[in-house]
């Protein structure tokens, strides 16, 4: 098949992009070569089609030479097709008979010679023209959206979202898997630089996520299940059983206090292990909801199946603890999606030379927070395994972070964090303070004057990475508190030995385990570190490509606090401001099956995974349900009889393309050479 | 044939979501690749046709490249695992039909995965450079005798079907 040019005026219009485009290939040779494709009336180059003139130059030369066909040679259509798309529309022609080529990102800015890069670009004008003058004009089809947002994850990032979204009256439904919000903020102690107290800060938001009317709760809960598309998606959440109804709770605490268990035994992973809990617990006082939660691996009951159940008869006639209760499933219809499922410390045990896990008194940071925190386990006291205070410390910088065995990436937050544990763990303890960094990296508001401020406080700076931490044994062979930290001091050029009773591992930030679980449910990328990925990293930070799913907090990568909130603010604006508008546009490009062709062989039927190709028996056809078509194409392709068309990705739209993109190769052929 | 300046064309089917992202991306890092794939964007590479392979090797291309998401990352849920199907159909079908496999390659490539896209590109680039032009085309016109051989199997093929209705 040889595509059969229909008649078109298509007028051609070459972008310098400054000197990104015409200064890796000749312009002016480009434009005459698309002066001489068929049935192109103009070719033109300025230097930014995207500018107001640029664009205006298309707009007239549609009026002045009655153009029906308009090719942009410039940037990548992901970047600008909307963009031209709309000058089109502003000029009276049906904005699908608009044609990008990618002359920018896919030849000017990746070819190393100016010669092929003008005919690797002579080959994607050939192919943009004979693509269009193929183009049929498209109406977009508007569908109306939910105006409900979901949100993954009950951290500051999610909380921040679901407030601004509620305070602007719409419906949000929160999704935590930890039985109570707060997520690592709420875990902190104080947060850098200015030293406020996270729950202080923390806890209002917190409860007013819970007393809000438009904010839906579920904690405890995981999404298991997303259909649809932006402004329809449906969700499937699994609310794992609590064993204590919400509802019922008063959170009174007495099941807690007539557990059979008389004290706590068991880590409270809220602590980081290092405090404990009964079966039956409250995370931390100030948990949302205040609602406590029973494990059921070691209460007696749920995995012995015999115990005085006394939680039971402590509750009494409110009935709240129902250790009958199982998991339920709910499902929600919203129109935008936030993911903000945070992150999840580095664990250094697989660093043995840290001696994490092995060494007593080796902790990681975030268990220092929750050591140092006056709801942790030890009331705000730091201390030593063995009770006493500590009295060297050091802070070991960059640990999972800035490595090539482990993550390259900076985390970013550490440098400040690791300065801030100093900052406290002096002022609790009058211990003398090592930080052994590799570069102290401070760029944020008020974040150099703190680390000046630490510096003053006499804190001791050591710039090298730490290579070993050793026991020290005594004398007489019995083991100490006492550790040797071994670093290299690149300022004085030597290795240095500390001796210390605490160390404290600066632990960098990655993506939560099975983020890569959650990126596929929701459609979304990441980027190769494993953190997801935005739709663009300046201009599209918060949106995903997948329309209607947005990010908010560390699952897109590493941030502190303030960024956070700032970034979460903005996808809830995001989300706001898509599912305000009551209805959105579709694109066209979905598949449309000719009955006329259509010999009934279903082959088409099983490849759609969206359900959206219906068998009508008593025509013996297939049917694609356009509102459920998202466009791929699989079927088009897969249609022994040609029947289906892929609309704005036709065969021949196809062809023309390939007809194009090898315009210089077409051998000599007889017609009979057809495929 | 072993001609120095023999610059191969190859044409690439990239889908939308991860492949032509990837591209963009290796665009915006100033990534340097070989100029011999020539990109053409489909939504998904499950929209890749396999008649659109004969058609650019009839058209004079020397090889040709689909790329699309991760199997698992697919925008279109699975429909990649589609293009992987129909991928092992064409390779079985192009040595029959006087085509290398290594002519046609499928990649994947995220769309963080710019520097991947150009390492795929480069090493096509490379092994379509080794096996020369295909001259696809021309090599059926060189022996005639092919086309009046496939145009007599089409003949026969259409009386039988008329012999059984």
């Amino acid at each position: 098949m040889i595509t059969t040019q229909k008649s078109a005026r298509i007028g051609v219009y070459i972008c310098h992009c400054g000197t990104n485009i015409a200064g890796a290939l000749d312009v002016e040779q480009l434009t005459a070569f698309a002066d001489k494709l068929p049935q192109v009336v103009l070719a033109k180059n300025y230097k930014y089609m995207c500018s107001d003139p640029g664009q205006d130059l298309v707009k007239k030369d549609i009026a002045e030479h009655g153009l029906d066909r308009v090719v942009v040679v410039a940037c990548s259509p992901l970047l600008h097709e909307a963009t031209f798309r709309k000058a089109a529309e502003d000029a009276g022609l049906n904005p699908f008979l608009v044609q990008m080529a990618n002359i920018r990102e896919q030849v000017a800015w990746v070819t190393r010679d100016k010669v092929d890069a003008l005919e690797k670009a002579k080959a994607h004008v050939a192919a943009a023209a004979r693509r269009v003058a193929q183009h049929e004009p498209l109406e977009r089809k508007s569908v109306p959206i939910t105006p409900r947002v979901l949100i993954v994850g009950g951290g500051i990032a999610g909380i921040e979202a679901a407030l601004t979204l509620a305070d602007a009256d719409k419906e949000v439904i929160l999704v935590e898997r930890e039985p109570s919000i707060g997520g690592h903020m709420s875990m902190f102690d104080k947060t850098f630089p200015t030293l406020d107290c996270a729950a202080c800060i923390l806890t209002p938001k917190m409860t007013a996520v819970k007393s809000n009317p438009h904010i839906k709760l579920l904690t405890h809960s995981e999404v298991e299940k997303v259909d649809g598309a932006v402004g329809s998606y449906k969700v499937r959440v699994r609310r794992k059983a609590r064993y204590i109804s919400e509802e019922n709770c008063v959170g009174c605490m007495a099941c807690i206090d007539e557990c059979v268990f008389p004290k706590p035994k068991f880590p409270n992973e809220y602590d980081q292990g290092l405090g404990l809990r009964k079966p039956v617990y409250l995370p931390f006082p100030q948990a949302v909801p205040p609602v406590p939660i029973i494990d059921p691996e070691t209460c007696l009951q749920l995995s012995k199946g015999q115990c005085k159940q006394k939680c039971v008869e402590a509750c009494g006639e409110r009935q709240a603890v129902l250790l009958e209760q199982q998991d339920s499933i709910e499902e929600f219809e919203v129109g935008a999606i936030i993911v903000a499922t945070g992150f999840k410390p580095f664990n250094p045990s697989v660093m043995p030379y840290y001696g994490y896990g092995t060494l007593p008194n080796v902790y990681t940071s975030l268990e220092i927070e929750r050591l140092i925190n006056a709801a942790g386990p030890t009331g705000g006291k730091l201390m030593l395994r063995d009770g006493s205070t500590p009295k060297r410390v050091v802070i070991v910088h960059c640990v999972g972070s800035r490595d090539k065995n482990y993550h390259t990436y900076c985390s970013k937050v550490c440098c400040m964090y690791s300065l801030k544990l100093a900052h406290l763990v002096k002022e609790k303890t009058e211990a003398e303070i090592f930080n052994c960094y590799i570069d102290i990296r401070t760029p944020g508001k008020g974040f150099e004057e703190f680390y000046n401020r630490v510096q003053n406080e006499g804190v001791h700076f050591i710039r090298g990475k730490v290579g070993d931490v050793s026991p020290v044994v005594s004398d007489n062979g019995q083991p100490t508190n006492m550790m040797t930290i071994q670093v290299d001091d690149t300022l004085l050029g030597k290795v240095r030995k500390i001796d210390a009773d605490m160390v404290i591992l600066a632990v960098g930030l990655e993506p939560q385990k099975d983020a890569e679980e959650v990126r596929r449910m929701f459609g979304i990328s990441c980027s190769t570190e494993g953190f997801f990925l935005e739709k663009h990293p300046k201009l599209a930070p918060v949106n995903t490509a997948n329309d209607g799913v947005f990010l908010a907090g560390v699952c897109q990568g590493v941030k502190d606090i303030p960024e956070t909130v700032a970034q979460a603010s903005a996808a809830a604006a995001k989300a706001l401001a898509l599912i305000d508008r009551g209805s959105i546009e579709l694109e066209p490009n979905t598949a449309i099956i000719d009955e006329e062709h259509c010999s009934g062989c279903r082959v088409c039927n099983n490849l759609c995974p969206f359900e959206a190709i219906e068998y009508d028996e008593e025509k013996g056809v297939s049917r694609v349900i356009a509102e459920l078509c998202k466009g791929c194409g699989t079927c088009v392709a897969a249609c022994p009889a040609q029947a289906i068309t892929g609309v704005h990705f036709t065969n021949n739209q196809i062809i023309a393309e390939i007809e194009g993109v090898l315009y210089d190769s077409a051998p000599p052929r007889k017609e009979a050479v057809s495929v | 044939m072993s001609d120095d300046s023999f610059e191969p064309k190859i044409v690439g089917f990239l889908c939308n979501w991860c492949s032509y992202t990837a591209s963009d991306l290796a665009g915006t890092a100033r990534m340097k690749y070989a100029p011999n794939v020539r990109i053409i964007r489909v939504m998904c590479s499950g929209r890749v046709d396999p008649t659109f392979l004969l058609k650019a090797f009839a058209m004079g291309a020397d090889g040709v490249m689909i790329a699309g998401c991760h199997p698992g990352d697919c925008h279109y849920q699975q429909q990649n695992y589609k293009t992987m199907r129909r991928y092992a159909m064409i390779e079985q079908m192009l040595p029959q039909m006087g085509i290398e496999r290594e002519r046609v390659k499928l990649v994947w490539a995220s769309a963080a995965e710019g520097q991947q896209l150009a390492e795929a590109i480069d090493e096509l680039s490379e092994a379509v450079r080794k096996l020369g032009p295909l001259n696809w085309s021309r090599n059926w016109e060189e022996n005639g005798g092919r086309i009046e051989a496939l145009e007599a199997i089409v003949k026969e093929h259409e009386e039988a079907l008329e012999v059984q209705s």
